[in-house]
C-alpha cells in the first residue's frame, strides 16, 4: 500500500519499522526552534529535565520575533533569556534583531529547512516550511524543551488529506485566497490532527512565496502540518541557500488519503475572512460596505517580497485614505532590503504607509499597530479571533495583500479592481 | 485520584488567544498568567471560579496559537481538568505535557449545564454528573500517553528516559 509524504518522512526519522497511521512513535528531529515567547518556557523545561547541552548545536535556533525590537521591559527579559542561552550553548544559528525576521520566513530563507526533513517549532505556524517538502510541525514549549534535550519527539503517525487545486487563478487571487477558501470549506477543525497535502496543477504553477502562505495557515484548519511536494521550483529556491544534501520525497500514486478535496480555482475570488474565526471566509463580491481603521500587510503569512510587490502595484500613484493607518511589515531583513532596492518602500511611503521592522507585532496584538475598542482592521495576518489584534471589541478581517492594499486606499474593504 | 468540581461551560473553538491574550505573554510567571485567564471571554472568570472547578467545552478546545501559557494559565487559575467534545492538537499535547488532566466526552458536554457538580474518576474512565445523577464513560488515552501522565508530565518522563539511556 502506498504512503504519503508525511508517512515517508516520519518513517525515515524513526527506528520502528513499517509504521502505520495511528502508531505513536519517537522520531529524530532535524531542526528545532522557538521564539521570544515560547523559548523561555522551553529553556526552563530543558533545565528541569537536567540537560546541560542541546542535542546538536547546529540543529537548534531561537528567533526573537514576536515582541521585538522589545516593546517593554518584560519582553526584553524574555529575549535576554533566549539570547543568553543561545550564547551559552554556542548555537551555530542565532538571529539578533537587525539580522532577524519572522521565524517562518527567516528559517527557509537561511536554508535551515530542507525537503524531506522533520522540523519542529514551538510556534503554531511552523508548517510554513512544509512548502519545501519538509514535515514541519508546531508544538508547545514543553515538547520543544524535551526535543532540545533528546533530539527526539513523540508523534502519532498522522492521516493525510489531499487538497487538489486545478485551473487558472483569477486576477488578484493568490495563495492566501486559496487557503482562506479551503479553510472556509472544511472549518477551523476540518483537518484537526491531520496533515494537509496541497497538490494539483495550480500548486505546481504557484510561486514559493504563495506556497509558503498556503502551508502557513494549515493550523487554522487544525492541521498537524501542511506540505507540498518539492519540485524544480523548490530546487531553484534552495540553490543559493544550502550546500547540504537532502531528499526529495513524493507521495506514492496509490497513497492512502483519509479524504480528498478537489477545487477548480477559476471559481475562486479574492477572499475575506470575517471576525472571529479564520473559516468565516467570503468572496470579495459578497463583503458589502465595511469601513476600516487600519490595514496591515505583513506577518509570517504574507510578509514575503511577492506580497509587498503586489501591494506596491496597487499603492503606486495612490494615497492611503485619510482615516486609515496602513502598516507594512517586511517579514525579514532580506525582504526589507529587497523591497528597498526594488523601490517598493518609496511607493509605500509616498502612499502614506508606515513601514515597520520585521516583527510579528500587530498580528497577535503585541505592538506596532494594536487596535482600540471598536476599531476594524483588514489584515494579511492569519487569525481574527476575539481580541487578537488588540481590544476584545475590535475586529480583524483577514485577506491577501491585494485586498489589504486596495482597502487602505478606499477606506473600506475593497476589491483591487476598484482602485487599479 | 478523584476530581470534583462545578462546571464552567464553554462553546466550540475556544482559542488560546481568548484563554490568555497575547498582551500578557511577555511573562512566563504562572500566577500572573492565571490572573488573566479567559479575561476576554469573561472579565471576572478567575474571580468567579473555585479551586477544583471543571471546564466543559465543545469542539476544538484550545485552537490557534501553540502558546503553552494557555493550559498553564488554566491550571494555575485552579481549574482541575477540562472535558471537551474535542481538543485542538497542540493544546492536547501541551495539557498532557504539563500535567493538566483533559478528557473527551461528547455525551457529557451534551448533558451537562453550567454549575453542575461533576466527579471524575480517571482510573475507571468514568465521569459522574452528581447534579443530574448521570454517569458517562470517557474515551481512554493511548498507553503511551498514560505513561507520560503517570510520570507526572513530559519533563519527568523525559528525565526518566534519559537516565534509562545512560544506564544502557
Amino acid at each position: 500500500m502506498g504512503k504519503t509524504i508525511a508517512e515517508k518522512i516520519i518513517q525515515l526519522h524513526c527506528a520502528k519499522k513499517d509504521i502505520k497511521i495511528g502508531d505513536l512513535i519517537k522520531a529524530k528531529v532535524d531542526f528545532a526552534f522557538a521564539n521570544d515567547i515560547t523559548g523561555p518556557l522551553a529553556i526552563d523545561v530543558f533545565k528541569q529535565i537536567g540537560s546541560e547541552r542541546v542535542y546538536d548545536k547546529n540543529k537548534v535556533t531561537f528567533v526573537p520575533d514576536h515582541f521585538t525590537p522589545n516593546k517593554d521591559i518584560k519582553s526584553a527579559e524574555q529575549s535576554k533569556i533566549i539570547r543568553e542561552f543561545s550564547q551559552e550553548q554556542g548555537l551555530t544559528n542565532y538571529f539578533e534583531v537587525g539580522k532577524c525576521g519572522i521565524e517562518h520566513a527567516l528559517i527557509p530563507e537561511k536554508g535551515l529547512a530542507l525537503p524531506g526533513q522533520l522540523i519542529v517549532g514551538a510556534d503554531s505556524h511552523t508548517p510554513t516550511s512544509g512548502a519545501l517538502g519538509a514535515l514541519a510541525i508546531g508544538v508547545g514549549s514543553t515538547d520543544l524543551g524535551a526535543v532540545l534535550a533528546t533530539g527526539e519527539i513523540w508523534l502519532k503517525v498522522p492521516e493525510t488529506i489531499n487538497f487538489i487545486y486545478n485551473g487558472e487563478l483569477n486576477k488578484w487571487v493568490g495563495g492566501k485566497d486559496l487557503i482562506l477558501y479551503t479553510i472556509a470549506q472544511i472549518g477551523v477543525d476540518g483537518a484537526n490532527y491531520k496533515v494537509m497535502e496541497f497538490s494539483g496543477e495550480t500548486i505546481k504553477n504557484l510561486s514559493m512565496d504563495n506556497r509558503f502562505t498556503i502551508c502557513n495557515m494549515a493550523i487554522e484548519a487544525g492541521g498537524k502540518s501542511g506540505i507540498i511536494e518539492a519540485d524544480a521550483l523548490t530546487l531553484e529556491y534552495l540553490k543559493d541557500k544550502t550546500d547540504k544534501n537532502f531528499q526529495l520525497i513524493k507521495s506514492d500514486p496509490d497513497a492512502q488519503y483519509v479524504k480528498v478535496f478537489e477545487y477548480n480555482v477559476s471559481n475562486i475570488e479574492p477572499q475575506v475572512a470575517f471576525p472571529h474565526l479564520p473559516d468565516k471566509g467570503k468572496p470579495i463580491s459578497e463583503v458589502g460596505e465595511i469601513r476600516i481603521d487600519q490595514s496591515v500587510i505583513g506577518s509570517c503569512t504574507n510578509g514575503h517580497i511577492e506580497d509587498l510587490r503586489i501591494a506596491a502595484r496597487i499603492l503606486k500613484n495612490n494615497k492611503v485614505d485619510s482615516k486609515v493607518r496602513l502598516i507594512i511589515i517586511p517579514a525579514t531583513q532580506q525582504i526589507y532590503l529587497d523591497a528597498m532596492e526594488e523601490g517598493l518602500l518609496k511607493i509605500f511611503i509616498e502612499a502614506g504607509a508606515v513601514i515597520s521592522p520585521p516583527t510579528c507585532g500587530p498580528c497577535l496584538g503585541g505592538h506596532m499597530g494594536v487596535l482600540a475598542k471598536g476599531e476594524k482592521a483588514v489584515s494579511t495576518t492569519n487569525r481574527n479571533f476575539v481580541g487578537r489584534m488588540g481590544h476584545p471589541e475590535s475586529e480583524v478581517y483577514l485577506s491577501g495583500p491585494a485586498v489589504a492594499a486596495a482597502s487602505a486606499i478606499t477606506g473600506k474593504i475593497s476589491s483591487p479592481e476598484e482602485v487599479v | 485520584m478523584i476530581i470534583k468540581g462545578s462546571v464552567w461551560k464553554f462553546g466550540d473553538n475556544i482559542d488560546t488567544d481568548v484563554i490568555i491574550p497575547a498582551r500578557y505573554l511577555n511573562t512566563s510567571d504562572t500566577q500572573e498568567l492565571a490572573a488573566h485567564c479567559m479575561e476576554d471571554y469573561d472579565r471576572d472568570f478567575v474571580k468567579k471560579i473555585k479551586h477544583g472547578d471543571i471546564i466543559v467545552a465543545g469542539e476544538n478546545f484550545g485552537c490557534g496559537s501553540s502558546r503553552e501559557h494557555a493550559p498553564i494559565a488554566i491550571k494555575a487559575a485552579g481549574i482541575s481538568c477540562i472535558i471537551a467534545k474535542s481538543f485542538a492538537r497542540i493544546f492536547y499535547r501541551n495539557a498532557i505535557n504539563i500535567g493538566l488532566p483533559i478528557f473527551d466526552s461528547t455525551e457529557l458536554f451534551n448533558k451537562s449545564e453550567q454549575s453542575d457538580i461533576l466527579e471524575v474518576h480517571p482510573q475507571q474512565g468514568l465521569i459522574k454528573n452528581i447534579s443530574k445523577d448521570m454517569e458517562f464513560r470517557m474515551n481512554s488515552m493511548p498507553e503511551f500517553i498514560q505513561e507520560i501522565i503517570s510520570a507526572g508530565g513530559l519533563v519527568e518522563y523525559t528525565r526518566n528516559e534519559m537516565k534509562r539511556r545512560k544506564h544502557n
